[in-house]
């Protein structure tokens, strides 16, 4: 078949932001299926929540602070992470390199955190059909958290060596994006897991 | 430095004709030798394999079905034995489902959705390979199990308590449920490709009202597998909790709840069956246009069906579930939701038949499996609407009334559009015609076999005969319906036989295609046949719905794309407007690492938790050896 050019796309970038790139929508497109996994997670909570008369089964609720905690850290290391977006976007490298080894640590952090959760929730997996649900929800978010901290600490290591090409900005961003997404999963499952068992 | 290094780049500009095509086959050609074939990431070898794959179930899962349909011939046989028939009937669905219906629709859309949009990739080509070893692994592990008799037994949706640690104390249930997680995995990444690739690599000029039909219902299709195999997911994780290390969400004396599991399982069971009937109605679209020689008539109605079945779909679960003495108001809801969803299906119908009636149709194989799909679909339509209604529902509830109706909205709806595809597109895969005359065989032998063998099964229903009875007894009066039910199975497996003896046959032989055998209007066929690595020397760009139609002798296309390293181009969501030029992975051998190192996970953690804290290590690192950039110039850029 002939071709006839009708358009030179030479002068276009080779990387961008948000939704002008790629991998943006690939993140979106995980985020909009795990978000499915933790709403599926929250219905099968609420459903056992509404067939059985008492609530929590047979266990106190989790104890408030270390779900607490997080919640505030979580909230907090919106502050970092979009300085790091702002740096990514003006390709600053340093501040880059410096938020992301903030965010490893605060990801570290609320790892430890994570740990002291699991043990305060007054239950196990094992006990009732609550500590079952109230374990595969913390596990499902803890899951997350662990996946996101990881990426960051290879980004964080990336970004020290010479790959640290301009078009890894796009990439820093990207997972300042996906750790919105943590945090904001978190919000209802706190309510759900530490507040509701108070109703 | 880097406009420098930009302006030494070579780019598509530059150069012209055979010296263009060879450069951009030497980039992005997969590497020679084994381990260049385990390395690749071309959507065509992956969509190529996939599908082969997936037929091969389909082969497997036929096999079984002929072995029940022999047992079922006549009462009181002894060729299965109970436990046998138990696992053969799970295997049967099992296989039918998550490795050849959902895998071989997605298959097709590897193959054929980033040629469809006229471009040179899918995108995050290490993840659809990484999904194809994934699928695989699945595949090969739930049938290695059933070859080593640890084969699931409890039925295709593994219904507790009878699938609880309690009341089969075998390995076959977790089998099962990880069998589910390995093809979910595979079908979600599969799903965020296509989405991907749909929203941001169409060809410049694709505006959303330009997309080929087939892909709207690829992308439909993806949207339903994202919200609807969570749930799946979570489904099968809390079975195998339960099993493995005693959690309670099933266990009625521990405030767990068996009818949570079929909550869980028929949210994502419902959608499932859009999400194979929905790729069948967009097979439908593309060979209808090309084979009545006009466009689709109602091409927004043709799309809005698609999105109000894609959001119906999610509405409808409740329909399975009728005997379990719901409340009257939800049992009614779902009722009325259950009858809704038939409107757009309708209206899509009446869209095609109004372009055959309009249109001048030629009536080649792949448009005869059309028409059997509208029919054979159309009557499985007609029982769904009965059985939408409780009281029939409760009447039918388990019996071959529903096996008859769910074969005929499935096999009607999807196989029979799927048989079509192979026809219309096997030219395009392969560079071969498949054999018309076979072709003709093979679709009047599967229309008459599928309906001698499912049309009786509504009346052995309705006379009582229930699903999964390995046997009957004579008194029954089940036999003749039966026997005749049974050779029907044989004229439709026959035809299948059929089917790949001919594809066989014109893979060494058959009449070469061309670029474009069946003068179509999409971009897929404005390239050879089959396409080379690139797929297109040059982006097309695209000014009209049916642009082959619009200029069938020159293809207007940009210029600017680099001839040095792999690259793709992105546009905008709604306009398609040109972005970026943006790097496409080479090929890796880390995907299929990360495989192995994922199956270890799955497979290990049936067998001991701590699977989970020592499976974890090696996926970590298959992973990071997947993203660290290894230096080319693809991840330089």
């Amino acid at each position: 078949m002939r071709q006839t050019i009708v358009r030179n796309v030479a002068e276009l970038p080779t990387y961008g932001y948000g939704p002008r790139s790629g991998p943006w929508w690939g993140a979106m497109g995980f985020m909009a299926l795990e978000g499915m996994g933790f709403a599926i997670a929250i219905g099968a909570y609420l459903y056992l929540y509404a067939v059985n008369p008492n609530w929590p089964i047979g266990a106190a609720p989790p104890d408030l602070w270390p779900g607490t905690a997080e919640t505030i850290v979580y909230l907090l290391s919106i502050i970092p992470n979009e300085m790091t977006k702002s740096a990514a976007h003006r390709q600053d490298l340093a501040k880059v390199r410096a938020g992301l080894i903030a965010m490893s640590l605060i990801g570290i952090g609320l790892l430890v955190l994570r740990g002291f959760e699991f043990a305060h929730l007054n239950t196990r997996w094992d006990n009732s059909a609550y500590g079952s649900i109230v374990w595969l929800i913390l596990g499902l978010h803890t899951t997350h958290l662990a996946t996101d901290v990881g990426d960051t600490i290879v980004l964080a290591v990336l970004m020290f060596t010479r790959h640290a090409k301009p078009r890894r900005f796009s990439d820093v961003t990207d997972n300042v994006f996906y750790w919105n997404f943590v945090v904001l999963a978190w919000l209802p499952l706190y309510v759900l897991l530490d507040w509701v068992p108070r109703l | 430095m880097t406009v420098m290094a930009e302006e030494r780049e070579l780019r598509d500009d530059a150069l012209n004709g055979l010296e263009l095509s060879t450069r951009l086959d030497r980039i992005w050609r997969t590497p020679p030798g084994l381990l260049g074939a385990l390395m690749s990431v071309d959507h065509k070898v992956v969509g190529r394999r996939y599908i082969v794959t997936a037929f091969t179930f389909l082969l497997l899962g036929g096999i079984l079905a002929i072995l029940m349909r022999i047992q079922l011939a006549g009462p009181e046989k002894t060729f299965l034995s109970a436990d046998k028939y138990n696992q053969i009937f799970t295997m049967h669905g099992s296989t039918m489902m998550f490795l050849f219906a959902v895998p071989v629709m997605e298959a097709f859309a590897v193959y054929l959705v980033p040629l469809m949009v006229g471009t040179r990739s899918i995108a995050f080509p290490r993840l659809n390979a990484f999904s194809y070893w994934m699928f695989l692994f699945g595949g090969c592990f739930l049938w290695i199990s059933f070859a080593l008799n640890v084969g699931p037994d409890v039925g295709w949706f593994a219904y507790v308590p009878l699938s609880s640690l309690q009341y089969t104390p075998t390995k076959r249930p977790d089998v099962w449920a990880q069998m589910i997680t390995f093809t979910e995995v595979a079908a979600l990444a599969v799903a965020v490709e296509i989405v991907v690739t749909v929203f941001k690599l169409r060809a410049p000029g694709m505006t959303l009202d330009r997309i080929p039909l087939f892909v709207w219902a690829m992308l439909v299709t993806s949207f339903l597998v994202m919200f609807a195999m969570p749930s799946i997911m979570v489904a099968s994780t809390s079975l195998i909790l339960d099993r493995l290390v005693s959690t309670r969400f099933y266990d009625s004396s521990s405030g767990g709840h068996p009818l949570l599991w079929q909550h869980l399982f028929w949210f994502f069971g419902h959608p499932e069956v859009y999400i194979i009937f929905i790729p069948g109605t967009g097979m439908v679209s593309a060979i209808l246009a090309t084979f009545a020689r006009r466009p689709v008539i109602g091409y927004p109605v043709v799309i809005l069906s698609l999105i109000a079945t894609g959001f119906l779909s999610f509405g409808l679960w409740v329909h399975h579930m009728f005997v379990t003495g719901l409340p009257q108001l939800g049992a009614g809801l779902f009722t009325a939701s259950s009858m809704l969803i038939a409107v757009p299906s309708g209206l899509q119908i009446f869209c095609w038949l109004a372009t055959l009636w309009d249109g001048r149709p030629v009536y080649r194989t792949p448009l005869l499996f059309v028409v059997g799909f509208i029919v054979i679909f159309v009557l499985g339509g007609l029982s769904g609407v009965m059985v939408a209604s409780v009281p029939i529902d409760t009447q039918v509830h388990d019996t071959y009334f529903v096996v008859a109706h769910f074969h005929y909205v499935l096999i009607g709806g999807a196989v029979f559009p799927l048989i079509g595809a192979v026809y219309y597109w096997f030219p395009k895969i392969t560079g071969r015609m498949l054999s018309e005359r076979l072709g003709r065989w093979n679709f009047w032998l599967a229309f008459v076999g599928f309906n001698v063998a499912f049309f009786p099964m509504h009346i052995l229903g309705l006379i009582g005969m229930p699903r999964r009875v390995y046997t009957y007894t004579p008194e029954m009066d089940w036999a003749h319906l039966n026997l005749l039910s049974s050779a029907g199975a044989a004229i439709f497996a026959i035809s299948f036989a059929l089917l790949l003896v001919n594809v066989l046959m014109s893979l060494r032989a058959g009449t070469l295609a061309g670029d474009n055998p069946w003068d179509a209007s999409t971009l897929e066929w404005a390239t050879s046949s089959p396409p080379p690595p690139q797929n297109f020397d040059r982006i097309p760009v695209v000014k009209h719905r049916d642009p082959l139609w619009l200029d069938s002798a020159s293809l207007p296309v940009v210029a600017g794309l680099s001839v040095e390293r792999r690259e793709v181009l992105l546009t905008s969501l709604a306009e398609a407007e040109p972005q970026i030029r943006e790097a496409s992975p080479e090929p890796s051998i880390w995907p299929l690492l990360t495989a192995i190192a994922t199956t270890v996970f799955f497979i290990g953690s049936i067998f001991t938790p701590w699977a989970v804290l020592w499976g974890t290590p090696p996926m970590a690192v298959t992973l990071i050896g997947w993203f660290w950039p290894g230096g080319s110039k693809e991840d330089e850029q």
